[in-house]
């Protein structure tokens, strides 16, 4: 089971506070839920879960079946073998121009060197943020701040013209590095926000022991960084991964195309190819759930640092 | 192959060489006089960061302005042309403009509600009904927007009438006797639009509720007590009591899937192709630089999204330095 329950614990009553009359009170632990409030989640539920779900089912059926009945037919007589096929799996990651699988290969060689260069140089930088003292540095970390909120279409005209000049359209590294320079504000500001949490005494007794900064920053701040570091390593991981438009505009649909910009490709086949469409959907939907759900922890703390990434 | 074995090598000279920079530069500096190491050390450490962030942010930025008043290919001055033309021109103010502001209006605000909403019923529910339907609500997070319009294309996916639906809306309709609609094409009172900010809004409450469920749950109790003993009904102890107290949080949701909503880019693109009015600026700007090829256009349009974004980036630096002076 997936847990989003959160760090914060619920506040504990104190003992006064548990008296006779507010009985009806402490019950809320259990369940103050009436059949409306019930009946609305249930239904919240099934109106999350249901396109999801037939996305799903439809992945698995033949082609015929797929774009000529409903995807719930099926469960007039779910135990009918002969329904369930992985061909439109196999088809989709195999087959075509530019098959999935290649895409799929293509959107981790994009994705995990996107997430991790940026980290290094983002944790650095924090580091002096945190704990170096130089001129202009508040002024420098507000301008971190408000770039944050800057959508990354303000960099893309001329970064593709730029590339253009230097002949990087179209390759992995203009794509790593767009990234790593657009997830940076985000990056520092986490990083940064994290560091200042940590005990300063502990910065303090290695300075008097007479380790530097670079030794202090690799050998103690670090290591305590692991939550943030996490944190926003998925964040970064998550975005770039699902992210279109900067894999549209400096990859494209050539041979280096990504899950994304694949599956939107895959549309275009209107009224058509549903049962290749659902599958591609869950191709390019497999690895991020997996992310999510395995990691969720750093992933919502995070999310509850504050972070508002442009 | 050669590709994976490309990403390892960038990884690790990402990695490597990140940290191999780092420690020259760092001996280099430790060479010097103690007075200007200490004062060189801070630079180097924040300097890559700050050079990336400068190089492919807020230069390219800059450029973009410049570029906002010059011609298609960037080659000559124009002055305020691409504004006039674009803000002069009905089908781009009644079409991508006017789109976009419904989306601002509509989207932030539901996910709030129903956020707020799913955090304070699910908080009535036994515990583990209540981490099984946040569970459910928040996992849309990790999917692309991508994704998400793929999955709802086959929600509102219409067959001619007479045919079997596969499209779920359809075959309620159908269900009932009504012909199916394309739903997608119903253009008038943007109902094909508000159809594209269902898929967002679904994706984005599980966000919502995540944030908000945290700050109710910090309510303090005895300040809900208080109410009770008052006699307040449970209505106004929400909105009276509770409310308050997490407003600053609600509001920070706000803004983050505002700032979602006014750069939408991928739903639309997916499932309309701006087709049928329902285009937004994003992907008018994505349209005018690459299949028109009009960098001018391109840029003017990130301009004025990026004004309409100052206000926010205001907002964050007060909250921020605020934050700053309590911490």
């Amino acid at each position: 089971m997936i847990d989003v329950d959160l760090d914060t614990p619920r506040p504990v009553p104190t003992t006064d506070r548990v008296a006779r009359k507010k009985a009806p009170q402490e019950g809320s632990r259990q369940s103050r839920a009436g059949w409306f409030v019930k009946l609305t989640m249930g239904f919240l539920c099934l109106i999350w879960v249901i396109p999801t779900f037939g996305l799903l089912v439809t992945s698995f059926r033949d082609a015929e079946a797929a774009n000529t009945s409903g995807w719930w037919t099926v469960f007039a007589s779910p135990l009918k073998a002969t329904q369930w096929t992985l061909q439109n799996y196999s088809q989709v990651l195999f087959e075509g121009q530019t098959p999935m699988g290649i895409s799929f290969v293509n959107s981790l060689a994009v994705a995990l060197p996107a997430t991790i260069i940026p980290i290094m140089i983002a944790a650095f930088a924090a580091y002096s943020f945190t704990f170096m003292h130089f001129r202009g540095r508040d002024t420098l970390f507000i301008i971190v701040v408000s770039l944050l909120v800057v959508p990354t279409q303000v960099a893309l005209v001329p970064l593709l013209q730029f590339y253009g000049t230097v002949g990087l359209t179209g390759t992995f590294p203009a794509v790593w590095l767009a990234h790593a320079g657009f997830g940076m504000p985000l990056a520092i500001f986490i990083l940064r926000n994290y560091m200042a949490t940590l005990p300063l005494s502990v910065i303090e007794s290695a300075k008097i022991d007479g380790a530097s900064h670079f030794q202090t920053f690799w050998r103690l701040i670090v290591p305590m960084s692991v939550p943030a570091l996490a944190a926003f390593a998925i964040f970064q991981f998550l975005w770039v991964w699902n992210d279109l438009l900067v894999a549209l505009i400096f990859l494209g649909q050539g041979d280096n195309m990504v899950v994304t910009v694949n599956l939107a490709g895959l549309q275009g086949q209107q009224g058509q190819g549903w049962e290749l469409l659902t599958a591609g959907a869950f191709v390019s939907m497999a690895i991020p759930l997996l992310v999510f759900v395995s990691l969720q922890r750093f992933f919502i703390r995070g999310m509850t640092s504050g972070a508002v990434k442009g | 192959m050669i590709k994976v074995i490309n990403a390892i090598l960038a990884i690790l000279s990402g990695v490597l060489g990140s940290l191999l920079f780092y420690y020259v530069l760092n001996k280099v500096v430790e060479r010097l006089p103690k007075k200007w190491e200490k004062r060189l050390k801070p630079y180097v450490f924040v300097g890559p960061a700050v050079l990336l962030i400068g190089f492919f942010l807020v230069y390219p930025a800059l450029r973009t302005v410049v570029f906002s008043f010059a011609n298609n290919d960037s080659t000559a001055f124009i002055g305020t042309k691409n504004y006039t033309d674009l803000l002069g021109s009905g089908e781009f103010v009644s079409g991508a403009l006017l789109n976009t502001l419904l989306w601002m209006i509509v989207v932030p605000a539901v996910t709030v509600v129903f956020g707020l909403a799913v955090a304070v019923l699910a908080d009535r529910l036994q515990p583990r009904a209540e981490k099984f339907t946040k569970s459910l609500i928040f996992l849309p997070m990790a999917i692309s927007m991508v994704g998400a319009a793929t999955i709802w294309r086959f929600v509102y996916e219409s067959r001619p009438a007479g045919t079997p639906q596969i499209g779920v809306l359809n075959a309620i309709l159908a269900w009932f006797g009504v012909d199916p609609v394309a739903w997608l094409q119903l253009s008038q009172a943007h109902v094909n639009s508000l159809l594209l900010m269902v898929v967002m809004i679904w994706a984005q409450v599980g966000f919502s509720m995540v944030l908000l469920s945290a700050a109710v749950k910090g309510v303090p109790e005895d300040t809900i007590e208080a109410g009770r003993i008052d006699g307040a009904t449970e209505k106004r102890i929400f909105f009276s009591v509770v409310v308050p107290q997490i407003w600053p949080t609600v509001i920070t949701v706000f803004i983050t899937v505002l700032i979602t909503t006014m750069k939408i880019f991928d739903i639309v693109y997916v499932m309309t192709g701006a087709n049928f009015n329902t285009d937004v600026i994003a992907l008018r700007f994505y349209t005018e630089l690459f299949t028109n090829g009009n960098n001018g256009y391109a840029a003017a349009i990130v301009v004025m999204l990026m004004i309409a974004i100052i206000p926010v980036m205001i907002y964050q630096v007060r909250h921020f330095r605020r934050q700053e002076a309590e911490g």
